[in-house]
C-alpha cells in the first residue's frame, strides 16, 4: 500500500500542477481524451481536474466495458437468460445495464432467470465443472484486459471436454475504437481532441506498438498512463509537451508495467482462441469493422451464439439518452437532459450511468456537487 | 406416576426439523435446551408470553430499535451472526444516547440447519448480551421448509433508557461542527466480502463487530454539547454522512488523509475496486460535536479501548444542497455519494 500511496501524494501533485501551469501556453486550449474508464474513475475519484490549469480540458472516452455494450447485446443475453434453461455468469457491472423497456439482468434475475455474479472467468468454469447438469454460459465482455482470462477458460473447457459450458463473447478491441473516435463523425473526432491518454491495463497486454500507426496517421500524441492520479498528471504533462513541440508520438508513462511488445503469451493465447468478427455494434460508435472477437472455429463448440442459435439485432437507444455522444466525447455527461433527472445510478437509462468507470456515473458520484443546480438528494 | 423420559436434543449432529417450530413439545425442548440455557435470565425462565419489565426512572424515556440479520457466511473472523445480532441492535440504541437494557429476538430457522451451529450462535448471543449487561428477555422461533431460508435469520429489538435531559439526532448537525470516527473503517464489510469470495489477503481481515455502549458513554461525558452519534453500518460512512447532511440540511467536508483505514482493508479495496467509505463497520462510532469540543472528544475516544485509532475526519459546513465532499490526498475535491446498488467490484 505504501507503494500505491506514492502515486497519490499531494506534495508531488502540487509540484506537477505547478509545472503544468508553467508549461501550458497562454491562450492555447488543450483537450485530451482519456480513453479508459479506469482513468475516468481515477480522475474523478481523486479530483485531478481541480489541479489542472484552466487551459486544460479532459474528455472522457469510451473505454468502459459495459458502456460500449449496445442495447441489442443486452437484449440478446436477456433473452438467453429468460427463455433458455441456462445459468448465466456475468461480471457485476453488467447486471444493471439497461435494455429496452427498463429491463436489466438484475430484473431478469428477480423474474426467475438464473443469473450469477462472478469475479473471474474461472468462477464460471468451476460452476460448470461442479454442476454438470447445468448449462453454464459466461457473458464475456471487456477490452484486451479481460480477454486473456476468457481465452484461458475456453481452452481449459476444451481440454476437459465440458459439454455444459459456453461463452457469449462480446470482447472488443481498443485500437479500432480509438481510431473511430479520431475519425469522429458528428462534431467529434480529431478536430476536438489534441491528444490521448492511452490505456493502462489494456496496454500491458497489447503493448505500445498498436498505437503508433494511429498517432502518426491522425497526428495525435498518445501517452500510455497508469491508473493512479499522479500517472495521469504526468501523462498530461507529457501530452502538453508534445503538443507544444508539435510532436505526435506514442510515449509511455506507465513503464513500470507496459512494454513496447506487451504480453506476448497473452497475445498468443488470444490469437489461438479468438478470431476477429467481421463487424460489431458499439454503443456510441456504431458498427465498427474488425473491432471485436468471437471464438475461433477450433473452439466454436463453446460459442454460446452457435450453441443456442442466437441472432443479433440492433435496438435503438432511448431517445433522450446521449450516451452515444458522451462516449464519443462530443457531449459532457452533465449536458445530457436525462442526467441526474430520470437517469441516475439507481435507475440508469444509458450504460454510461452504470459502471463507476462510465463518464456519467463517475460525474454523478464524484463531481455533480460542482453544478450549481444539483442537489445531493 | 411413571417418569417421562425425553430424549435430549442431539446438539452434536442433529438438525432443525419442522417440529421445532410447530408449537409443540419439540419447540419447547429447543427453546429450553438451546435458547433459555444460552440467554439465561429470570424473564425467560418464567416462560410467559411476554416479559414484564420494570418501569424506567422518572423522566427517562424508552428508546427502541430493531434490526434483522441475514449475514452470509454465518461465522466469520471476528464474530458470527449471533454476536452481530446483539451488537448491531444494541449499538443502534446506544448511539441514540440511551443505556441499552433489554433485547427481544426472533429466529427464522431453515429446516435441516445443524443444531450444533444453532447452539454456537445462541451461546455467542448470550455471551455478547451478558458482556454488554443486556438481557434477552423474550423471543420467538419459526422454522421454514428447506430451501425457503438461508440457515438462520435473526431479528433483534433493543430497548434502552434515555435520560430526561438528553436529545441526540441526525438533524442537529450545524456548520462548524466537527466529525469524528472511533476507528478504522470498513473492517466488517471487507471481512465478510473476503470470506464470501474466498479471498485471502495479507494481514488480518477481521470484523470489528463490538458493543459500543461503553464508548458511547465516554463520548457523552466528554462532549456535553454532542449533536449526534451514529454507527456506520450498511452503506458505510458515506451513507451515514449523507443521511446526516440531509437530516440537518448541511454539507460535510471530509479530509481523506485523516480517514483511518487499516492496511488490510486498504489493500483489499484496491484489489476489488471498492471504497472503504462504502463498507460497513459494526463496531465503530461516528460523532458530531461542536467544533470547540472536538479536541477533548478525540482524547476521550482515544483513551477508550475501542477508540484507540479515533480520528477527527471532517467538518460540517453550510450547504443547503446537502453535499458530502472530500478533500482528496492528491489535493482535489470530490463528492462522497451514496453507493448505488450492491458494492460491486470493477471488472478491469
Amino acid at each position: 500500500m505504501k507503494y500505491l500511496e506514492a502515486f497519490r501524494d499531494g506534495g508531488i501533485a502540487r509540484t506537477l500542477a505547478e509545472a503544468l501551469r508553467r508549461e501550458v501556453q497562454p491562450g492555447r486550449a488543450y483537450a485530451f481524451m482519456e480513453f479508459c474508464g479506469g482513468h475516468t474513475h481515477a480522475i474523478s475519484r481523486y479530483g485531478v481536474e481541480d489541479l489542472l490549469p484552466p487551459e486544460l480540458r479532459l474528455i472522457h472516452g469510451p473505454g468502459c466495458p459495459v458502456c460500449v455494450l449496445p442495447t441489442g447485446r443486452i437484449e440478446q443475453v436477456l433473452r438467453l437468460a429468460l427463455d433458455r434453461p441456462v445459468t448465466l455468469c456475468v461480471y457485476g457491472d453488467t447486471l444493471r445495464v439497461p435494455a429496452a423497456g427498463g429491463m436489466s439482468l438484475l430484473k431478469a434475475r428477480a423474474m426467475g432467470a438464473d443469473v450469477r455474479m462472478i469475479y473471474s472467468a474461472m468462477d464460471a468454469l468451476a460452476l460448470a465443472q461442479r454442476e454438470p447438469v447445468r448449462q453454464v454460459v459466461f457473458f464475456a465482455i471487456g477490452f484486451e484486459t479481460t480477454t486473456p482470462p476468457t481465452a484461458l477458460v475456453v481452452r481449459e473447457a476444451a481440454r476437459l471436454g465440458l459439454s455444459n459450458f459456453s461463452v457469449l463473447c462480446c470482447h472488443v478491441l481498443t485500437p479500432p475504437a480509438i481510431r473511430a473516435i479520431a475519425e469522429g463523425g458528428e462534431g467529434g473526432g480529431a478536430a476536438l481532441i489534441d491528444g490521448f491518454i492511452g490505456p493502462a491495463h489494456v496496454s500491458t497486454v497489447i503493448g505500445t506498438r498498436p498505437y503508433a500507426p494511429f498517432a502518426a496517421g491522425f497526428r495525435k500524441p498518445v501517452v500510455i498512463a497508469g491508473f493512479e492520479p499522479l500517472d495521469v498528471m504526468q501523462a498530461i504533462r507529457m501530452l502538453v509537451r508534445q503538443v507544444n513541440e508539435g510532436r505526435a508520438e506514442v510515449e509511455n508513462e506507465f513503464t513500470r508495467a507496459v512494454t513496447a511488445d506487451g504480453n506476448l503469451k497473452a497475445q498468443a493465447l488470444m490469437a489461438e482462441v479468438f478470431t476477429l468478427r467481421e463487424d460489431f455494434e458499439w454503443r456510441g460508435l456504431g458498427i465498427l469493422p474488425r473491432s471485436a472477437l468471437r471464438l475461433a472455429d477450433a473452439f466454436s463448440g463453446f460459442d454460446a451464439e452457435r450453441r443456442f442459435g442466437l441472432e443479433y439485432s440492433p435496438i435503438p437507444d432511448h431517445k433522450g439518452c446521449e450516451c452515444a455522444a458522451v462516449l464519443r466525447g462530443v457531449t459532457r455527461a452533465r449536458d445530457c437532459r436525462l442526467f441526474g433527472t430520470v437517469c441516475t445510478p439507481e435507475t440508469p437509462v444509458g450504460a454510461c450511468m452504470v459502471s463507476s468507470e462510465g463518464a456519467c456515473a463517475a460525474y454523478y458520484a464524484y463531481g455533480r456537487s460542482r453544478d450549481p443546480g444539483a442537489a445531493a438528494a | 406416576m411413571k417418569s417421562v423420559y425425553v430424549r435430549p436434543l442431539d446438539l452434536r449432529s442433529g438438525h432443525v426439523d419442522l417440529a421445532h417450530g410447530g408449537g409443540g413439545r419439540a419447540m419447547q425442548q429447543l427453546i429450553g435446551e438451546v435458547f433459555r440455557r444460552a440467554f439465561d435470565n429470570p424473564w425467560l425462565v418464567r416462560g410467559d408470553d411476554g416479559a414484564v419489565l420494570p418501569a424506567l426512572a422518572p423522566g427517562e424515556r424508552l428508546v427502541v430499535s430493531t434490526d434483522s440479520h441475514v449475514v452470509s457466511p454465518l461465522f466469520f473472523p471476528g464474530g458470527d451472526i449471533g454476536s452481530l445480532s446483539v451488537h448491531g441492535t444494541l449499538n443502534d440504541v446506544a448511539v441514540m444516547g440511551a443505556r441499552p437494557l433489554y433485547l427481544s429476538v426472533g429466529f427464522i430457522l431453515e429446516e435441516g440447519f445443524p443444531l450444533a451451529d444453532l447452539l454456537r450462535i445462541a451461546e455467542s448471543m448470550g455471551r455478547a448480551a451478558a458482556d454488554a449487561g443486556v438481557a434477552i428477555v423474550t423471543g420467538d422461533t419459526k422454522v421454514v421448509e428447506r430451501g425457503k431460508g438461508d440457515g438462520v435469520f435473526i431479528t433483534t429489538t433493543g430497548m434502552g433508557a434515555l435520560p430526561a435531559d438528553r436529545e441526540l439526532s441526525g438533524a442537529f448537525a450545524r456548520p462548524g461542527d466537527a466529525v469524528l470516527v472511533s476507528g478504522t473503517l470498513g473492517e466488517h464489510g471487507m471481512a465478510i466480502m473476503a470470506q464470501r469470495e474466498g479471498l485471502t489477503f495479507e494481514g488480518d481481515l477481521r470484523s470489528d463487530s463490538a458493543a459500543l455502549h461503553g464508548l458511547a458513554a465516554a463520548v457523552l461525558e466528554a462532549s456535553p454539547g454532542l449533536r449526534l452519534m451514529r454507527d456506520p453500518t450498511r452503506g458505510g460512512l458515506a451513507a451515514t454522512l449523507n443521511e446526516i447532511a440531509r437530516q440537518s440540511t448541511v454539507g460535510i467536508v471530509l479530509e481523506e488523509s485523516a480517514l483511518p483505514v487499516s492496511q488490510a482493508v486498504a489493500a483489499a479495496c484496491e484489489f476489488l475496486g471498492l471504497d472503504p467509505l462504502n463498507l460497513a463497520s459494526e463496531g465503530r462510532l461516528l460523532a458530531v460535536c461542536p467544533g470547540a469540543e472536538a479536541a477533548p472528544l478525540l482524547a476521550a475516544l482515544r483513551a477508550h479501548p475501542l477508540g484507540r485509532q479515533a480520528a477527527l475526519i471532517g467538518e460540517v459546513v453550510a450547504d443547503e444542497r446537502c453535499f458530502v465532499q472530500m478533500q482528496t490526498m492528491l489535493g482535489g475535491r470530490r463528492m462522497v455519494d451514496w453507493l448505488a446498488g450492491e458494492p460491486l467490484p470493477r471488472i478491469c
